[in-house]
């Protein structure tokens, strides 16, 4: 594992204010989704589990057809779509657009897909004022800071974090209740709004039939952005799509309760293009960027495709031992928990961080609540496999093939298995390992735990006793 | 190009061909469950208290002219033009401005006021949520900009929920550009999980719920 | 008389083998005849976590050959079990001949405790153990085998015992095989919470159906200097 993240995770394990506020906050997480997922309060939660699952699967095995469908219903209702192979078309499209109408000014609700893509960096650099109005994303935007978590991006900040923020980055006094704290930053978000030219969103879900892009969010910083500005712009991977509006039920249903135990978001916007002629406001201009990135090729891998089915509610990492212990920054990527882990390689490359894969103990808590029912241990599975396959010959590689093999081939010979298991007994003696064993492997587990003693008897030896007798 | 290229690599990937149609899809599931009126209407109720709104029930629209006073409390506020809030004279509330037309007008007297009362084209009864869908009587910034929410919603529009909300209106993009499900007061947990309402939209939600004495006059 | 095959595997085997005695003690006073086929080792577990699958295969081909005529197969492990369960399939779906011998065998696999409950019909095996323990669900048990009731109800039974539940039951202790040794201060952070959960318990045991998970809980409450034990539920049940 490269020595960096060996240092991230090892710095996240130690920090104790850090392990607190992580292992607390997915706590209330689960235990709220819990309440609203209970067999007396949604009884057929696992039906819409299998019904949300069967529905993605089979938009994603129908891509292409969903993807037009979404694009002609769109230009019927007067919006348009842009197609971007990657973050530079992303880019290169708003750049564009904010030059010919004559636009600086952004204001954008939550997207991991543009953090994906690092659109916020990106389009500064060509001089447009982008503001994150997510409080979180704000707040995080103001430290230069990536997200912590998928719903929760600024889950590793105190109040006290944000006091010193707001007073250096907003110059006002320096304010430490966080009922305040909002405040001065709705008010200065406020204006924001108002100003804007272009409000960017994310999107939950495309809606084929319909060209409506469907955003939930809890502040209204979602539905501000994307009614006040003249220009709409919602950007969002492909995988993103849904057939019908009548889908909308089952995801909704799950999304909300999944995410943070909410039944419903505070904000369901149901958005299908620019405002209607006689309506009284709304955006004037409305584009879908439909983002590929990358998904194309992971909808190439049918054994691992379900990674596309994510609805990004966040579920896995709240449930993760890992992810609660060593929180999202110790990621590679902007996606982490047990998605995000699933997900790098496959973008990334296999062996870009080849450690990530193995960094998960299998113990299932992601599947057994992830809305889609992706199979995600099964997924990590199959990736140490490829992992393994394909790592170039190196030093420490070759040893750990060579050690199974060895260990197959012990493992067939069931004589010499016996013996070496009594080898390792008489060895091991009365006074446990000795030192010049105690590294390796041995080593690794000996740092935090006790070896239990070797008996001096194996079973199988037991046994023969037991039946001589 | 780019259009192209993804459509073509998604095909490749799918093994699919150009105009291929799809595969049967799976059949969208909504269940409309039974509830008498009474059970809807404290099932919202429940579920909007919860989220720290208010439900009032009003028996005539006179009684619920009163309310939208009582709950206005003094405070500026501006009025969509739903034929509702017309039929219950909520205009002539002090301080009550309706019937803007010019959106920048509209726009500065919503970022002025104390409160947004507006109608609701649907309530859902599990969630305790408001169905507003945009339209010339209904502006989107009045239930968004000002720091209050004031909706009256006849009971008749009282449903069960999004199955039911999206078995009458299985296509909302051929009605509106925007169909908006409010749940509650805007809310966030960011900072240290603390839970803060009216961070950008109302921190304040009430709920009128309009008995109309005289069911067949509706027919 | 009905035949029960053990398998006790590996790290019973090597580790803990008064586990497989006991296992085979409450097996017998159930009514059951008990033998082991001695050329059995490992279920591949292992290799297969970390990724090495043509070795695993090598290793399952050799259960499934020691295994092939065993009228039941029971285990005291719910990772082994849910690996032949849940994993064989998968490594040998491109290989008809292999994978049939997999289905032929998976009906007769069987958890230990789930093997009581469910086949032998019984949970009262008349044992007696006169202690305040707690339990750990071992993830594997829990969610690909679905145990949890079962090995509560076997523990309700026994006299003199008295069960403190954790909160939570159900986190990992942090052992996932090789996951223990590749990820050291991950696993002991994981393994730590757990024993802050059991500790406040005041239980003196902990018992649990997987002797990897007990290893991985005995050796942080070792270093942890704290007076409690692990035990196997086998040998809970064994005792009168």
């Amino acid at each position: 594992m490269p020595e960096a993240y060996e240092q991230a995770i090892g710095a996240a394990l130690s920090d104790e204010k850090l392990q607190s506020a992580v292992y607390s906050s997915t706590a209330r997480l689960m235990n709220k989704r819990k309440e609203v997922v209970a067999a007396g309060v949604l009884p057929d939660y696992q039906e819409l589990r299998e019904q949300a699952r069967a529905i993605k699967k089979h938009t994603l095995d129908n891509l292409d057809y969903y993807l037009e469908q979404f694009e002609a219903r769109v230009t019927a209702n007067g919006g348009r779509v842009i197609w971007a192979r990657d973050g530079d078309d992303v880019v290169d499209f708003l750049t564009g657009l904010a030059k010919e109408k004559g636009s600086r000014r952004v204001v954008k609700s939550k997207s991991m897909t543009t953090e994906e893509i690092e659109l916020n960096g990106r389009l500064e650099r060509e001089h447009l004022e982008v503001v994150e109005t997510d409080l979180g994303e704000y707040i995080l935007q103001l430290a230069h800071q990536r997200p912590y978590h998928i719903v929760a991006p600024a889950l590793h900040l105190t109040r006290y974090d944000v006091a010193d923020l707001f007073a250096d980055k907003l110059g006002v006094e320096r304010e430490v209740e966080i009922e305040k704290q909002t405040m001065i930053a709705r008010r200065v978000l406020r204006e924001k709004f108002l100003a804007a030219d272009i409000g960017i969103s994310g999107g939950n879900f495309l809606v084929a039939d319909s060209g409506a892009v469907v955003i939930c969010t809890n502040e209204g910083n979602g539905r501000l952005a994307t009614t006040l500005p003249k220009i709409h712009v919602a950007i969002a991977g492909i995988e993103k799509v849904i057939p019908r509006a009548q889908d909308l039920p089952t995801f909704l249903k799950l999304l909300g309760r999944s995410a943070t135990g909410q039944p419903l978001t505070v904000y369901t916007s149901f958005l299908a293009g620019p405002r209607r002629e006689r309506e009284a406001d709304g955006p004037e201009e409305f584009y879908a960027v439909l983002l590929d990135n990358g998904r194309t090729k992971l909808l190439a891998d049918r054994a691992k495709r379900e990674s596309l089915y994510c609805i990004r509610c966040g579920s896995c990492l709240n449930h993760c031992p890992v992810y609660r212990k060593i929180g999202g920054h110790s990621y590679p990527w902007v996606y982490s928990g047990p998605i995000g882990a699933v997900i790098t390689p496959q973008y990334q490359g296999l062996l870009h961080d080849a450690w990530l894969p193995f960094a998960s103990s299998l113990c299932g808590a992601c599947a057994e609540v992830c809305p889609v029912k992706i199979d995600l241990p099964k997924l990590l599975l199959a990736l140490r496999s490829e992992i393994v396959k394909s790592r170039a010959a190196g030093k420490g590689t070759t040893l750990e093939r060579l050690a199974f093999r060895a260990w197959s081939w012990v493992m067939r010979h069931p004589g010499v298995y016996e013996m070496l298991g009594s080898a390792a007994s008489a060895i091991a003696g009365d006074g446990g390992i000795p030192a010049p064993f105690r590294r390796g492997p041995l080593g690794a587990w000996l740092k935090g735990r006790d070896l239990p003693a070797i008996p001096q008897r194996s079973f199988r030896q037991m046994w023969r006793a037991r039946k001589g007798s | 190009m780019a259009r192209e290229y993804i459509l073509h690599k998604t095909r490749t990937a799918l093994g699919r061909n150009v105009g291929q149609p799809p595969a049967a899809a799976p059949e969208a599931r909504i269940r409309v469950p039974q509830a008498g009126m009474e059970e809807r209407i404290e099932s919202f109720r429940q579920a909007l208290e919860k989220l720290s709104g208010t439900v009032d029930v009003a028996d005539s629209p006179a009684a619920a002219r009163e309310c939208v006073a009582r709950l206005l409390c003094g405070r500026t506020a501006v009025a969509s033009n739903a034929p509702v809030l017309a039929e219950c004279g909520v205009a002539s509330i002090e301080g009550v401005r309706a019937g803007i037309a010019d959106r920048k007008e509209l726009r500065a007297a919503c970022a002025a006021a104390g409160a947004g009362i507006t109608g609701a084209d649907y309530a859902l009864a599990d969630t305790g949520s408001l169905v507003m869908i945009s339209s010339p009587e209904e502006a989107r910034m009045i239930s968004l900009l000002p720091p209050a929410h004031i909706a009256v919603v006849p009971l008749d529009r009282m449903l069960t929920g999004l199955d039911e909300l999206f078995s009458l209106v299985p296509a909302p993009a051929a009605l509106t550009s925007s169909m908006l499900l409010i749940t509650g007061p805007s809310r966030t947990a960011d900072i240290e999980q603390i839970l803060v309402r009216g961070v950008h939209g109302p921190g304040e939600v009430h709920v009128v719920l309009l008995q109309r004495y005289t069911q067949k006059e509706e027919a | 008389m009905s035949r029960v095959s053990l398998f006790v595997t590996c790290i019973v085997d090597q580790l803990f083998p008064k586990v497989g005695i006991a296992m085979a003690e409450v097996l017998e006073r159930a009514g059951f005849e008990v033998d082991f086929p001695e050329e059995q080792t490992c279920c591949g577990q292992p290799a297969f976590n970390t990724g090495y699958r043509a070795e695993t295969r090598d290793v399952a081909r050799h259960f499934l050959r020691v295994f092939r005529d065993a009228e039941y197969i029971v285990i005291p492990s719910g990772s082994c079990t849910g690996m032949i369960e849940q994993h064989y399939p998968e490594l040998f779906k491109k290989d008809p001949v292999w994978l049939e011998q997999v289905n032929r065998i998976r009906p007769r696999i069987w958890e230990f405790t789930k093997f009581l409950t469910e086949v032998a019909g019984v949970e009262d095996v008349g044992a007696r153990f006169e202690r305040v323990v707690t339990f750990h669900d071992s993830c594997h048990a829990l969610r690909q085998l679905g145990i949890k009731d079962g090995p509560r109800r076997l523990l309700a039974n026994v006299r003199g015992l008295t069960l403190r539940e954790m909160t939570p039951a159900e986190e990992c202790c942090g052992f996932g095989g090789t996951f223990a040794v590749k990820f050291p201060d991950l696993s002991t952070a994981m393994a730590k919470a757990k024993v802050d959960a059991i500790a406040a318990t005041g239980a003196e045991y902990v018992v649990g159906v997987d002797a990897s998970c007990l290893m991985q809980i005995q050796g942080a409450l070792s270093r942890a200097r704290l007076p409690i034990r692990t035990i196997h539920i086998a040998e809970v049940l064994a005792q009168r």
